[in-house]
């Protein structure tokens, strides 16, 4: 495929290998975190990290939405299929993430006997869609997911109202990536412990194209962390570690931008304009891994308050601790490795999945899982 | 999750939709977050949205950086080594 293809290209990873070989002074170290399951996923499936030289360390970050999702926002989903017998709409993303007394949403789903039914869809417009044939049925998007998914989720509910629906809503579990990379920033791994060491991030590719890549000049300045915007392909990624290792040398510290085919410093701003008459900010909100992070997340503004399916149903959040034995909190702030885990790979598994960040192919250990673990195993010489 | 596409845009079709085309195969997508698409433009699709243009002049000039950089590195020795 056009605009795929190219930028998978064996000779010119070759060539992008060398230049980074040469770059990479053998003296430092170099640790990056790449904060998009999009990048873990392209690193792992295409074996960047091999041809990385030993000195130049990638850190997987939070950016995998299903995997920052704390099990009490699925329990939410789940009541409302099961209690409020609700067609509940999910992107098939979230649907095997483990929920409290061991239940998903496809575990519910299998379960469901009464009214309630659970659907997986491609689109939130699906999901009106639904609504529409259905007028005698309440029907809920579950609405996740970072920047690239919130405007499609707006253009749903102004949609809705246009079309005067009294049976369609939106659980709200929108997050926003600076709060994250902030919080990464702010944890005490590495601001105190120094055990989590960051020279730089590779920056979100699709999430850029809305929000541009002005709100990452702010960690550039404060933090003093080079940002390199990079699209999702491996050769990407590696002209981005590339940048980053040039910046580092340089002793340079400011954002710049590889995905430049897609990504704007001014981002979308239809879409950003969109996203703000629909949605205004959480006072705070419960992230796995990274705990209750303030003004991190969306909910829908009272003006729309009729398609907030919070305001409609009586369901409210509740925190639920994490399998005892799962990592996936410090997997997502970079402080452990997925194959850290004591779990990892045998009681977790991407067919039964423990943690969230073996659910989805993005997240950090499913990645690790599928692509990389063959690596680490002992072979005879 | 932000899996998205870069698709071609086949026809434009009313209420804000257009058909792209995504490796042979025909979709409808929304282009309510983008303004000024035409037919042969390169969109970026996610969840069935057309999140932004793509620009191939920037696409050329990305890659022919690559090859660039790739070739540099082939011929000379190590920066720090000199």
């Amino acid at each position: 495929m056009k605009f795929i293809d190219e930028f998978r290209d064996r000779e010119l990873a070759r060539g992008l290998a060398a230049a980074i070989g040469q770059a990479a002074q053998p003296q430092r170290d170099y640790h990056f975190m790449e904060f998009c399951g999009g990048h873990t996923h392209a690193i792992a499936r295409y074996g960047v990290s091999d041809l990385l030289p030993a000195n130049v360390r990638m850190i997987h970050g939070p950016g995998c939405p299903v995997c920052v999702l704390p099990i009490g926002r699925i329990d939410m989903a789940i009541r409302l299929a099961m209690d409020e017998g609700v067609i509940l709409c999910s992107y098939g993303d979230p649907l095997r993430v483990p929920a409290s007394g061991g239940l998903s949403l496809l575990r519910a789903k299998a379960a469901l006997g009464g009214s309630g039914e659970i659907r997986m869809i491609y689109s939130g417009a699906d999901a009106l869609c639904l609504a529409q044939q259905n007028p005698q049925r309440q029907v809920v998007f579950f609405a996740i997911g970072f920047e690239t998914t919130t405007p499609p989720t707006a253009v749903v509910i102004r949609q809705a109202r246009a079309l005067g629906l009294k049976n369609f809503s939106v659980l709200c579990c929108h997050v926003l990536t600076p709060a994250a990379i902030a919080s990464i920033l702010e944890s005490p791994e590495v601001r105190q412990w120094g055990s989590v060491r960051l020279d730089g991030f590779i920056g979100p590719a699709h999430v850029s194209t809305i929000i541009g890549s002005r709100p990452y000049e702010f960690f550039a300045a404060e933090y003093r962390k080079p940002v390199v915007i990079a699209g999702f392909e491996p050769l990407d990624v590696m002209q981005a570690v590339l940048m980053l290792i040039a910046q580092v040398n340089a002793g340079r510290a400011v954002v710049e931008n590889e995905f430049a085919r897609a990504v704007t410093r001014e981002g979308n701003r239809k879409a950003q304009q969109l996203v703000a008459e629909v949605f205004e900010l959480r006072r705070s909100f419960a992230w796995r891994g990274l705990g209750e992070l303030p003004y991190s997340a969306l909910r829908i503004r009272r003006e729309f308050a009729d398609f907030d399916a919070e305001r409609r149903f009586p369901i409210s959040y509740e925190a639920v601790p994490d399998h005892p034995a799962c990592e996936c909190g410090a997997v997502l702030r970079g402080a452990r490795r997925p194959q850290d885990c004591r779990i990892f790979g045998s009681v977790c598994t991407p067919e039964n999945p423990v943690g969230s960040c073996m659910v989805s192919s993005e997240g950090a250990c499913a990645a690790h899982y599928s692509f990389g673990r063959f690596a680490d195993a002992a072979v005879a010489p | 999750m932000c899996l998205a596409l870069p698709c071609r845009v086949v026809d434009l079709l009313p209420g804000e939709q257009a058909m792209v085309d995504i490796a042979g195969v025909g979709k409808q997508i929304s282009l309510a977050l983008v303004d000024e698409v035409a037919v042969g433009d390169y969109v970026i699709v996610h969840v069935g949205y057309a999140l932004t243009r793509l620009d191939p002049d920037e696409a050329e000039k990305t890659l022919a950086l690559f090859a660039e950089l790739g070739v540099a590195a082939a011929q000379e020795p190590t920066a720090w080594s000199r």
